[in-house]
């Protein structure tokens, strides 16, 4: 076990290396660099200036120097200046990365338990009126752009009943609660999200009822409630964590699009404001952070595999 | 006499099971139509002697007329013929980078799938690698990148045409996983069936092995997974549109509309209605077809007619 979770993390480190590098690059080929820039906000630069500027930046090596450079400073915590908010990038991506937490971590628990609670009712009742309702719920879920059930929201909620705010931090200024702020891009998130994951574990959870097992336990007599709880349920989490794993990405990448729209200031809307205003420090560690979050939920989704299943812990990791 | 079936190939036995699914085929009417009114829309324009694109200031936000089927926007164009011009470049884009994202998938899929061993293990490594990045983020940047640092001349840059191929290009790249995952696992059931078994021992020659005989019976959950990406990358496009990033002014698409529309939510909420129902119609007759494409190929059902 100890082996399997060391191999794991040193391919965490190397992965993390690689695409640290892969980004610095794609950073590197965004618009100007950051002499341009300087240069754009102060028209009485000499170029001479420019040049002594651009050997200090060290902005015209080659690509793997600049690289080295940067990672020289990052394993030693210093990841830079952002150039728009004259802060060091550290401080603005940990509270940044904080608030994402809060926001995600409950829309991924709030989606989770009710797709999951709606797939089982719906394999249960297989067939029936629940089942065709949840079905195309979860259908509509999967095919509606969720920015835009975002705008009616933001409309029925905010400017037509004034119930919620609009978006935003919670302030102290506003009459709403600091809860408030959360409900709606929260709310979004769980519906983007709620469509695919109740068909799969719908799926999932038909493929586990029927079963052998499940049969045997029925003539049984066991009731519906044990069978299912007992039983079914965990038999059907492996391909639900395969899901709830990929989806974990997918629940950050829909971050960044609520974020944005609602103005709440997570590491996504951090993204995308360092990537439109060529803020490329702010942007490589956000970029970092981020994929560091799905590497770590997949690895965690990894080990919960062996926890859920003797079979593959037994059998040293999965081919 | 025994009274045998007349031979079909599995293509019109499948063919016919799909027409037997009626939300299917109301999805594929609802999406022709669509394709249709959105591809000849110039002709429509000059039918009804209106235009998209044309700015009229004076008569901006009207509300729906029997002139303006939906009123007009913010510049006075006519809404219903902007949204399908939007509709155009969504549609398009949302085809090809689908079948485009589908062909890598194919490839690479089949590749590790029938050479196996460390070449499988290190294709899917990197096929896992790329389902796991977040992917609107890396959208953005890649939509962000300057093409110039890349050799690309200025005036190439700035036409409306590398926007679009732009768009459809990192779309096609970080799209293809999905279609590799299912053909690996395809090719790797048939590696054992006797057809192939028999072309290589034929010493048929690698390519024809996977041209002839993997990849055509490996097909169908492709198939399935290409129709519901076009519908995913609609939507992936729409939230690009939205956030900026993807297609710039003058082009338009569905999700530059609703872009649009957000900061004027509060002058003419419909305005952020339409473009916003339109991607759901859309999306939703996609999934339809998809979902009835995935009954009709199950092989289960081939004898239930």
């Amino acid at each position: 076990m100890i082996r399997f979770i060391s191999w794991r993390v040193a391919g965490l480190v190397l992965v993390l290396l690689i695409k640290s590098f892969v980004i610095f690059t794609l950073i590197g080929l965004m618009p100007g660099d950051p002499i341009d820039l300087l240069m754009s906000a102060n028209p009485n630069m000499m170029p001479e200036d420019v040049a002594k500027l651009r050997a200090i930046y060290g902005v015209d090596e080659p690509l793997l120097s600049r690289y080295a450079s940067w990672l020289f400073n990052a394993l030693q915590g210093d990841f830079g200046f952002s150039r728009i908010q004259h802060r060091p990038v550290l401080d603005i991506v940990i509270p940044a990365l904080g608030n994402t937490i809060i926001l995600t971590g409950t829309a991924f628990i709030l989606s989770t338990v009710i797709a999951i609670s709606l797939g089982t009712l719906a394999a249960i009742h297989r067939g029936g009126w629940v089942d065709r309702f949840i079905s195309l719920l979860a259908f509509l879920g999967i095919s509606v752009p969720g920015f835009w059930l975002g705008l009616i929201f933001i409309y029925v909620f905010a400017v037509k009943f004034g119930v919620l705010p609009a978006g935003g931090m919670p302030r102290a200024d506003q009459p709403y609660a600091p809860v408030a702020y959360l409900v709606l891009p929260c709310l979004t998130l769980v519906l983007i999200e709620i469509g695919g994951l109740t068909r799969y574990a719908r799926s999932a959870m038909i493929e586990v009822l029927s079963q052998d097992h499940i049969r045997t336990a029925r003539a049984k007599g066991l009731s519906k409630k044990r069978i299912i709880w007992k039983h079914a349920l965990r038999n059907a989490m492996i391909p639900i964590m395969t899901i709830i794993a990929l989806g974990f990405g997918h629940l950050l990448s829909g971050a960044t699009l609520i974020e944005t729209m609602f103005g709440w200031r997570g590491m996504g809307r951090l993204i995308y404001e360092s990537i439109m205003g060529n803020d490329y420090n702010l942007a490589l560690v956000c970029l970092l952070f981020t994929t560091t979050m799905v590497l770590i939920g997949s690895l965690i989704a990894d080990f919960s595999y062996s926890l859920l299943d003797p079979r593959i812990r037994l059998q040293g990791g999965r081919s | 006499m025994l009274e045998l079936a007349a031979p079909q190939s599995i293509w019109s036995i499948r063919f016919k099971a799909l027409r037997q699914e009626r939300i299917a085929m109301f999805g594929v009417f609802v999406l022709a139509l669509l394709a249709l009114a959105c591809f000849s829309v110039e002709w429509l324009e000059q039918l009804c002697g209106l235009t998209g694109v044309e700015t009229d200031l004076l008569a901006r936000f009207e509300p729906p007329s029997s002139l303006h089927w939906l009123g007009t926007d913010e510049a006075g164009r006519d809404e219903l013929m902007r949204l399908l011009r939007g509709g155009r470049v969504s549609l398009s884009i949302g085809l090809i980078a689908a079948l485009g994202s589908s062909l890598i998938g194919i490839v690479i899929g089949a590749c590790a799938g029938y050479f196996r061993g460390a070449f499988d293990s290190i294709l899917m490594r990197f096929t896992d690698f790329m389902m796991s990045l977040p992917s609107l983020p890396l959208l953005i940047i890649l939509a962000a990148l300057d093409l110039t640092k890349l050799g690309f001349s200025a005036d190439f840059v700035r036409s409306g045409d590398a926007g679009y191929w732009r768009i459809v290009v990192i779309l096609i790249v970080l799209g293809w996983t999905g279609v590799a995952r299912l053909m690996r696992a395809s090719t790797l059931a048939l590696n054992s069936s006797d057809f192939v078994l028999a072309a290589k021992a034929q010493g048929a020659s690698t390519l024809r092995i996977l041209s002839v005989h993997v990849i055509p019976n490996a097909i169908s959950p492709v198939i399935v997974a290409t129709t519901l990406a076009m519908g995913r990358i609609i939507l992936v496009e729409s939230a690009l549109s939205f956030l900026g990033v993807g297609i710039q002014p003058p082009s338009t698409s569905w999700g530059s509309i609703l872009n649009n529309a957000q900061e004027l939510l509060i002058s003419d909420p419909p305005l952020a209605i339409y473009p916003g129902l339109i991607i759901l119609i859309s999306v939703v007759a996609i999934n339809f077809i998809g979902d009835g494409l995935q009954r009709a190929f199950d092989p289960r059902s081939v004898g239930r007619n």
